[in-house]
């Protein structure tokens, strides 16, 4: 059985897709080697059959928006006093800004130095993004 | 005398605006250019002047003489003055300067700024640095708005009408970005048949055939017989299909020949079929066809160096003499 102990002031991000908690980290800019957090990867998940879960201490403002975008369907617990006193669920966000990068070597991102990444939403459906600049299809 | 536009007209609102694809100009936008460049058309030398003391900026970072030409034609056309560039050696980019910083700089000098480059986006990239209107002249492989504008007047100019219409496009489907932009601009005004004839190798992708589905009263069929289906269309698109697109050689040599329009294939058309084609045209329409009716692509070029003013003296906010700005009328031929 393996014990994890519980935070007091914090998030956890809960049902994250199993295998990708490093990588939301990632795009969420929580850096793991000075963060104070834990990771539960692989987990079983009555939902989805298994999962990832994060707990972050003293978390900074996380980028909900961000985590629409790789996680549609986490939950969000807001701690406080050892109390989850609030919980989120993302949303996939219009635009992300410099979040993602453009695949496409045709693209002016390429080359153009001083101007943002950014994706917008092309079908909530599928949760498809494509670069604001040349429709290139986002890659997560 | 000039008709002053009334200050709510929903016309003048291409006034300052830039232009990087057309999805930035509405539907009865792009009706005002059609019968806007209709008038032109009538009326040059009335508007010979209408633009002076205004200056078009074209930087082309990359060569294309039809398009530059005619961009510049067009501001000379109207009176007024062009600066620019015709290729990346000779502007600062050589030297590492970015398009944004470029544009910035030129924004103190034109009043209108006509760009084309090979990067997707560079567009939009100037359009968002710029303080003056910017049209996309090309931007790689991605967006041609005034091409587009081209064979809309083309379409209107021979039928009086962009809608009500079974229009065939021929050749390469899959990277024809002229092609995608035509189909999805005419989806917006809606009711047309579109027969897309391609060998398999070179269809039309999903999300544009999604947009014709999409569009409650816009059908396409499939298919890989242009002589099957040249005497049902009205309007015929051709495109060039590159060697390079396929393969092996193999393939392209058994195709190349079926997506040649000659007078054998032409004679099969209806007689007031139009034949549109964004040029340069290599092999793909055979050069006898030049001289019959039906062939409309020098007539494109025409239309796309007036439907250029039509949209710059509109970007700029001139008025042209004798032109009605705020009537919505029909855009007859």
């Amino acid at each position: 059985m393996m014990e994890v102990t519980s935070i007091s002031e914090g998030i956890i991000i809960d049902h994250v897709p199993a295998g990708t908690a490093l990588k939301v980290l990632n795009y969420l800019r929580i850096d793991p080697t000075t963060a104070s957090i834990a990771l539960i990867m692989n987990t079983t998940s009555n939902r989805y059959g298994s999962k990832d879960i994060i707990k972050i201490q003293n978390a900074p403002d996380v980028d909900l928006d961000v985590l629409g975008l790789i996680a549609p369907n986490a939950t969000v617990d807001i701690v406080k006093d050892s109390r989850i006193v609030a919980k989120k669920r993302p949303r996939l966000p219009q635009k992300v800004t410099n979040v993602l990068s453009c695949v496409n070597p045709r693209c002016v991102t390429s080359t153009e130095h001083g101007i943002d990444q950014i994706f917008r939403l092309t079908n909530p459906e599928t949760g498809e993004y494509r670069c604001l600049y040349c429709d290139e299809a986002a890659e997560l | 005398m000039a008709e002053r536009i009334p200050p709510d007209s929903q016309f003048d609102n291409l006034n300052g605006r830039s232009v990087v694809t057309l999805d930035d100009v509405s539907t009865s936008q792009i009706s005002y250019l059609l019968r806007k460049a209709r008038f032109i058309s009538n009326h040059l030398p009335e508007v010979s002047q209408a633009a002076a003391g205004k200056i078009l900026a074209t930087l082309f970072y990359e060569p294309s003489t039809r398009t530059r030409l005619s961009f510049e034609t067009a501001m000379l056309r109207l009176g007024g003055h062009v600066i620019g560039f015709s290729s990346a050696q000779n502007a600062s980019v050589s030297k590492g300067e970015s398009i944004s910083d470029t544009v910035k700089t030129v924004s103190n000098y034109a009043d209108v700024v006509a760009i084309r480059h090979p990067k997707e986006g560079a567009a939009l990239v100037a359009a968002h640095a710029a303080s003056i209107p910017v049209i996309n002249a090309g931007d790689g492989g991605h967006m041609h708005p005034t091409q587009t504008l081209a064979d809309l007047a083309t379409l209107q100019s021979r039928f009086g009408r962009i809608t009500d219409l079974t229009v065939g496009l021929c050749g390469d489907l899959t990277f024809g970005r002229t092609v995608h932009s035509l189909i999805e601009t005419l989806c917006r005004f809606g009711n047309v048949r579109f027969i897309l004839i391609s060998p398999k190798e070179l269809r039309t992708p999903q999300y544009v055939l999604d947009r014709i589905t999409a569009s409650e009263s816009c059908s396409y069929e499939e298919v890989s017989d242009l002589t099957s289906v040249i005497g049902d269309l009205d309007a015929l698109y051709m495109t060039r299909v590159q060697k390079e697109r396929f393969f092996n050689e193999d393939d392209y040599l058994r195709l190349r020949d079926t997506y040649i329009l000659d007078m054998e294939k032409l004679a099969l058309a209806k007689p007031t079929m139009a034949v549109l084609h964004p040029l340069p045209r290599v092999t793909e329409i055979s050069t006898d066809v030049d001289n019959d009716p039906r062939a409309a692509y020098f007539e494109q070029v025409r239309n796309g160096m007036l439907m250029r003013m039509a949209l710059m003296s509109s970007v700029v906010g001139i008025t042209l003499p004798g032109f009605a700005e705020d009537r919505p009328q029909e855009v007859q031929a």
